[in-house]
């Protein structure tokens, strides 16, 4: 069963294509990543889906329902974690967690119950009652995932819920997320910048660029997808003539790119490669200067399916509709 | 040298690209010297009297015509008829009025006999500047009338005994009814302004309207919020103005719970205001430059400063749907003339109906998207 189904959804913002009819469905229990450079249209879905922004054409069904003909339907089923820290800084996390739990309508005895779980569940406990503005980055991200959980969605909406962390408090976020999940019962979509993390953690992921979708698949599956299993990454002092075409013969070689001495290898078989690639500097006379072979990451597959060229737009366009857009808060 | 032209580079490039801020710094004093400089000193016109007439004999006649004639020309004042003095009295202390002369019944007699027939006149004093513009015309009238054109029969010269209703109030009291309202006004304008659109531009609103809120829970809940903190400004002022501008016993219960009444209404009607200004508005900007414009246009033309009828014809129609005119005029008639209700039931209503149409207008243009 799915729990998030897309349908041709497209946002328009005047002439800027946000979200370009996309299509594909979220199953029960999934950590979901969405992946994508800056405006490739991540947050714009992610609002279509959270109700926040009307779709253009097409609909999406989140927990069975319309986002655009239940959207208060869609609202009770969701935890929604935005992109800007957007707790009330001069309220401290019970009180919080307590304006939320109230705006679900929930009751105060079951208030009473689980807010303090929660606050555990998130390691908030002796914080509950300070102030927000003195939690650091990390506390406040924890402090809003509890509040995203008050109502015990089913569905659960993060975007870039660990950009500006520290990498201490990254882990500890994701570790979170993974263990809510399990506890839980939750269905989770993601947007990250951080492949290591998504790599790690999420079942699929969707590759979105210019509002469409580019790749979707596991982790594993898509690093499988690009060509080559490891990057050899190599530069020589007095390499002769031709000596790419040399390399490029070399066994398991997929690919081979230079940039002045040094040289981009591609490889099925990293440790074959390396060893052949040795040989031939020895024959030819060539000193190897420094050598690196790395195992294919989510990095490479973002940088295939996406390409590499800066591509910058303006968000003008979008930003006049929404002035949310480009807003980043908490000082990130 | 060069980091100070690079700071200063800065700011005035930002200053060129935010035309808002460019407009306001220009728009905001020329609207303060229109509004400031018809607001006070004009001449005061279409002030209400209430004549009663006792005496009907041909010189009380002559005095009403003369009365009648300032109010075809120089409009100072309208003349209305009463029969009945008392009726006449009770409108003056409610404040429909803002003066009775009253004719006495020996007048006709004491003229032809000589005797100094006095004609007297009750006044709102609470307006000092509306009761000597019009203390100046009768007085001027006086002679006039005490010297015809042909060699009278008589010589008795009349004169006005002038009775003020309300002991004296000095210009600080007469201020304080607009003092209560403005800090109403600005509590409204942080409240229901710039707290309201800073929320919005943090994205605070963003994690409301993922929740099932409906827009008309959210709107009443930042209303009432507003105005429960507009309510307490009102009250202090309403304490320790009082106190301040010596009003005879300033913390009078009656006159506190009617006052009560009234900071509730106009806190609501500033606050809803507020809202339907805000509404649409994303720029943190946009509420602190029309701040000072907003109080220049809504502050001056209620009256609470200079009456209102010496105002020109604009400043009277922005007078007749601004709320601050009828807080203020409530304010006065609780505060100066210590009426009840009943009294400033126009004021009431008026602001229990702006409330409302604010508030729902500003729930139907409220968007629960972004």
């Amino acid at each position: 069963m799915f729990d998030i189904e897309v349908e041709n959804l497209a946002k328009r913002f005047g002439d800027f294509v946000a979200v370009d009819g996309l299509n594909f469905a979220v199953e029960h229990g999934e950590i979901f990543g969405l992946l994508g450079p800056n405006g490739a249209g991540k947050s714009t879905l992610i609002r279509m889906l959270t109700t926040l922004v009307p779709p253009t054409s097409g609909t999406a069904r989140v927990n069975h329902f319309d986002i655009v003909r239940q959207p208060n339907d869609v609202r009770q089923s969701i935890g929604v974690i935005p992109q800007a820290m957007t707790s009330d800084l001069e309220l401290s996390a019970v009180e919080n967690l307590t304006i939320f739990a109230k705006l679900y309508g929930i009751p105060r005895e079951k208030r009473n119950r689980i807010i303090p779980q929660l606050l555990a569940e998130v390691d908030l406990t002796q914080w509950a009652d300070k102030p927000v503005k003195m939690f650091s980055g990390g506390m406040r991200r924890r402090l809003e995932i509890a509040r995203g959980l008050v109502h015990e969605p089913k569905i659960f909406f993060l975007d870039e819920p660990t950009t500006g962390l520290d990498p201490v408090s990254r882990v500890a976020v994701w570790e979170m997320l993974a263990r809510l999940k399990r506890e839980r019962d939750l269905t989770i979509l993601v947007t990250t910048h951080y492949m290591d993390e998504a790599d790690k953690l999420c079942d699929r992921i969707a590759i979105v660029d210019h509002g469409k979708l580019v790749a979707l698949d596991s982790p594993l599956k898509l690093k499988a997808s690009v060509p080559g299993k490891n990057i050899l990454e190599v530069s020589f002092s007095g390499a002769p003539q031709n000596w790419t075409e040399t390399l490029r013969a070399l066994p398991d070689v997929a690919e081979v790119k230079s940039e002045d001495n040094i040289f981009r290898i591609s490889s099925e078989n990293g440790p074959r490669t390396t060893v052949a690639l040795m040989e031939a500097a020895r024959v030819a006379n060539a000193a190897v200067t420094s050598l690196s072979v790395q195992s294919t990451t989510l990095d490479d597959v973002f940088v295939h399916y996406t390409g590499r060229q800066m591509r910058d737009s303006l968000q003008g366009a979008s930003a006049a509709e929404s002035p949310f857009l480009i807003k980043r808060g908490g000082g990130l | 040298m060069h980091r100070v032209w690079a700071i200063i580079e800065r700011d005035l490039r930002r200053f060129r690209r935010s035309p808002v801020l460019v407009i306001v710094s220009i728009v905001m004093p020329l609207v303060q010297l229109v509004v400031l400089g018809y607001a006070f000193g004009g001449q005061i016109k279409n002030l209400e009297i209430g004549v009663v007439n006792e005496d009907h004999g041909v010189p009380s006649v002559k005095l009403e015509e003369m009365f009648q004639a300032v109010g075809a020309n120089a409009k100072t004042f309208n003349t209305i008829d009463y029969h009945d003095k008392a009726a006449a009295m009770r409108d003056l202390r409610n404040g429909k009025i803002n003066g009775v002369l009253e004719i006495p019944p020996e007048f006709s007699r004491k003229v032809f006999a000589g005797a100094n027939p006095r004609i007297a006149l009750a006044e709102d004093n609470t307006d000092q500047f509306s009761s000597s513009a019009l203390e100046g015309v009768l007085n001027g009238m006086m002679p006039a009338y005490n010297a015809p054109a042909v060699l009278p029969r008589t010589t008795a010269s009349v004169s006005l005994a002038v009775v003020e209703v309300y002991p004296y109030v000095p210009y600080i009291q007469y201020l304080l009814p607009g003092t209560i309202v403005l800090a109403i006004f600005v509590s409204a304008m942080i409240g229901g302004g710039i707290i309201f659109i800073d929320d919005k531009a943090r994205g605070l609103h963003e994690g409301y309207l993922v929740t099932p809120i409906r827009k008309f829970e959210l709107i009443l809940g930042f209303n009432l919020a507003g105005a429960a903190k507009a309510i307490i400004a009102g009250l202090v002022l309403i304490t320790l103005g009082s106190i301040i501008a010596g009003i005879p016993d300033p913390l009078n219960p009656l006159r506190m719970a009617r006052m009560f009444v009234l900071v509730v209404l106009t806190s609501l009607s500033l606050i809803s205001m507020m809202f339907l200004i805000m509404v649409r508005v994303n720029d943190p900007l946009v509420p602190r430059a029309i701040f000072g414009m907003l109080n220049t246009v809504l502050y001056f033309p209620s009256g609470a400063v200079y009456p209102s009828q010496s105002f020109p014809a604009w400043m009277k129609a922005i007078a007749v749907v601004d709320p601050f005119t009828y807080a203020v005029h409530g304010f006065k008639q609780l505060i100066l003339k210590n009426t009840g209700l009943m009294a400033i039931s126009t004021d009431l209503i008026f602001l229990s109906v702006f409330t409302i149409i604010a508030m729902s207008l500003a729930t139907v243009l409220f968007r629960r998207t972004l």
